[in-house]
């Protein structure tokens, strides 16, 4: 069956060697990551947790947000959704693989991961992390696999696949609830410590998971490879659409409770991304970069909705996947170390070797997607010819 | 009954695969192995354990102690014999076998077995002596 | 004498790990052992029942009987003078890579604005011009030992020191951004590359993993003070028994005004510092 991934046109084929190209540059520079050890990348003393880790933070998002199409199809009978339901879950399979690469680039002792399974420990939220993203892999592989393989036999599905599928609902909510707890639980980083963490953390993941599956689906259109009806595209963007506005509405909460109360712990971090603090101002432009991106987004989105407009969906799609890509990842992740604990404001940047690493999970990433994706195209095209 | 779909790719795919899953023999039929031997060089007559003992459950001894040490802070090993150690990688064990290189390494890099012990615990031939005076003898 | 009493004191808690008297009552090794064993199991499940509803009430939450704190003076602290860090770097070999992104500490100094804000007038703005001597605080609840998934770095039962195991470690570094006062460094790069010198008689730590003061557990074990209290020509740091009503360090935390860094994040730092 995976066969059928690798089979394609030339330029599909071109791609898939850029992307193993990429992924050699990055194990190359793995290694000397672990050879000259975490000191290549950006990170300090005061802002302990970088790049990686919100790429972590963020393509977990993505993994959660499959539920987005789960629960119209299976729960609601949405049959428009079937032909995108399967790549839909094998964009979580993909998530989920990268989360886990960010995490074992983070680490210092990568070679002790198993540690956390030696010696469990249900006082800690990265302990229970750990054990609900393999178990979402676990489930949405067997989900994908069987689906796909059910498009090639034409099989009627089984009661135990749909099980297991209502199963990964939840499932889902938990994997990126979990991961909200890495930061919401800790009590001197004051921008993470809100009850709102993991209600945010779902709405912007419903927003970037849909919203990047329809440029993923938009690519195989461009490249002639699939055409899909323009009812799933504006489907999936009312999810994006609704996902960005909660998101939205969240984040302006925040700023309200920060500056409304006025209480300097509230406040500085929220100063500091948006508005500078002492002179320090790197964070600034991206900061309202994501605002304007997101809020553009929208209104965009909306419009296109609207009037059925596809190309505008696709556009507002891309804005609103690097506004949540910016805002869970840089903004997010790295604020939450500024001010450190004494009160200073060390800043942050990605060195080159920290990007190729990142570039190589991304390529990994991209590969798992594009060779699952072509092998249920191709199946998919097969059953419709014959 | 197994379809070849493409018996070319298949052939060329397995013989790399034999030969890489076979490196270790005929890499070290090429090379010739010795069997490496380790050089004692102790100042005491009787190890914590016997010979044999060590030989294959020194590395199980060393995890016991290193969590015996830092996580129940015990550090009286009582051997087979009744005779109780300190239980120090520094201390005891290259107390005794104070060479490293011709002691821990000439079986570890036979075996390719990479020792980490040495990124944190000190070999005392490298490591210089601290003075007699210096901040952590006051006292 | 202060030193022979506390070294008495240290004596008679040595003697609880190893065999005999409890206090003044002569107690049979089984029967100490199983006294202990139900001491610890209690102190472990009262310790976390206080802890999980831990909030301004500074209540003495460990009922072991040894619990090891520090009270700093910094009126007594001398301006230039960092006998303390820098005995206690040297004897643990905590790597100098003189830089600020790399930066490994064990113990350094702040000042009044940086660990007390809220005590600085707008109108003082250097507030009392102090050295402020800042260490890992070995918290009653620590939030860097709840989150570690391996249980790397954990608060030891019979007298309440936040470890290290350098072994375990996979050097995540959920501590460091749970911990709420910047106490732990990671060894970004390769230690050996920060150290001119090595004292033998204590290891390094290897690339990778966290590492933080340890309240001299191996010089405690020796019935030792540790270094930045013994090398203090000032003594402005007093360590001892908090859970000791006779200790020194509960006369001078009864006589005077003392206070804690960020008390209300419910941590119970065992650090005072004299106001």
């Amino acid at each position: 069956m995976i066969e059928q991934g690798f089979k394609g046109s030339k330029t599909y084929k071109l791609w898939l060697l850029f992307l193993a190209g990429v992924i050699l540059a990055a194990v190359a520079t793995y290694r000397y990551q672990l050879s000259e050890g975490l000191t290549i990348t950006g990170m300090s003393r005061d802002i302990s947790w970088g790049f990686y880790v919100a790429n972590f933070t963020f393509f977990v998002g993505v993994a959660a947000s499959a539920v987005m199409l789960v629960i119209p199809y299976y729960l609601h009978h949405y049959e428009k959704f079937g032909p995108v339901i399967v790549l839909g879950e094998w964009l979580a399979v993909a998530a989920v693989i990268m989360s886990g690469l960010f995490i074992m680039a983070d680490m210092g002792q990568p070679q002790r991961f198993l540690n956390i399974l030696l010696h469990p420990t249900p006082g800690s939220m990265l302990f229970w992390d750990m054990l609900v993203l393999t178990g979402y892999l676990f489930l949405n592989l067997i989900i994908a696999w069987k689906t796909t393989g059910i498009i090639q036999s034409k099989a009627p599905v089984p009661q135990w696949l749909r099980n297991l599928t209502y199963l990964s609902i939840p499932w889902a909510v938990a994997i990126h609830t979990v991961t909200a707890f890495l930061y919401s639980g800790l009590p001197g980083r004051h921008l993470w410590l809100t009850a709102i963490m993991a209600p945010r953390f779902l709405a912007s993941a419903f927003a970037s998971g849909p919203a990047l599956l329809i440029l993923l689906l938009k690519i195989q259109e461009v490249t002639k490879n699939y055409k899909f009806d323009p009812k799933v595209y504006n489907t999936l963007g009312k999810i994006v659409l609704y996902g960005m506005i909660v998101n939205i509405f969240f984040y302006l909460m925040e700023f309200f409770t920060a500056f409304y109360s006025n209480i300097p712990s509230h406040k500085e971090t929220l100063t500091y991304l948006f508005f500078g603090l002492e002179g320090h101002q790197k964070m600034v432009p991206w900061a309202w970069a994501s605002a304007l991106l997101g809020i553009s987004g929208i209104m965009i989105l909306g419009l296109s909705i609207a009037r059925s407009m596809q190309k505008g969906l696709v556009v507002s799609a891309l804005l609103i996947f690097f506004a949540t890509y910016i805002d869970k990842g840089l903004i997010l992740v790295i604020g939450g170390f500024i001010p450190s604990p004494m009160g200073t404001l060390t800043e942050y940047s990605i060195t080159l070797p920290e990007f190729i690493i990142a570039s190589g999970i991304w390529a990994i990433g991209l590969l798992i997607i594009s060779v699952t994706f072509q092998m249920t195209l191709n199946l998919k095209k097969d059953n419709e010819r014959s | 009954m197994i379809t070849l779909y493409n018996k070319k790719l298949t052939f060329i795919f397995l013989s790399v695969f034999l030969l890489v899953f076979t490196m270790p023999f005929w890499k070290n039929m090429i090379k010739g192995s010795e069997i490496p031997a380790p050089v004692l060089q102790t100042t005491e007559k009787e190890c914590v354990e016997s010979r044999e003992y060590m030989r294959s459950n020194h590395m199980k001894l060393l995890h016991e102690w290193r969590d015996d040490v830092v996580r129940k802070n015990n550090r009286e090993y009582t051997n087979s014999q009744g005779i109780t150690f300190n239980k120090s990688l520094t201390g005891t064990c290259l107390g005794c076998h104070q060479n490293k290189q011709q002691f821990c390494d000439s079986c570890h890099e036979a075996a390719t077995v990479r020792l980490y012990c040495f990124d944190c615990h000190n070999d005392p031939q490298i490591a210089e002596k601290s003075s007699n005076e210096g901040f952590h003898e006051k006292q | 004498m202060k030193n022979n009493k506390l070294l008495k004191e240290k004596n008679v808690t040595a003697e609880l790990f190893s065999e005999s008297d409890i206090l003044e009552k002569k107690v049979s090794r089984k029967e100490f052992i199983k006294l202990g064993a139900i001491g610890t199991i209690l102190a472990t499940a009262g310790s976390r029942v206080f802890s999980l509803h831990a909030t301004e009430e500074q209540h003495i939450t460990s009922k072991a009987a040894v619990r090891w704190g520090m009270v700093i003076d910094p009126k007594k602290c001398k301006e230039g003078c960092t006998d303390c860090i820098t005995s206690c770097h040297e004897a643990h070999n905590v790597p100098d890579h003189r830089d600020k992104k790399n930066e490994v500490k064990w113990i350094w100094k702040e000042n009044q604005q940086t660990l007390f804000p809220e005590k600085v007038s707008p109108y003082k703005k250097n507030g009392n011009n102090l050295p402020y001597i800042t260490l890992c605080n070995h918290c009653d609840s620590p939030s860097c030992v709840r989150v570690c998934p391996t249980q790397a770095t954990w608060k030891r039962n019979e007298d309440g020191i936040v470890m290290m195991d350098y072994h375990r470690c996979i050097g995540c570094r959920f501590c460091m951004a749970a911990c709420p006062y910047g106490s732990r460094s990671f060894n970004y790069k390769n230690p050996k590359s920060g150290l001119e010198k090595i004292n033998s008689s204590y290891p390094t730590r290897t690339i990778g993993v966290v590492e933080k003061c340890n309240f001299c557990s191996e010089r405690i074990s020796d019935n030792k003070e540790p270094l930045c209290v013994v090398n203090c020509k000032e003594k402005a740091i007093v360590f001892g028994n908090l859970n000791d009503p006779e200790s020194e360090i509960r006369q001078i935390l009864e006589k005077y005004p003392s206070e804690r860094r960020k008390v209300e994040l419910g941590t119970g730092p065992a650090v005072f510092y004299l106001s």
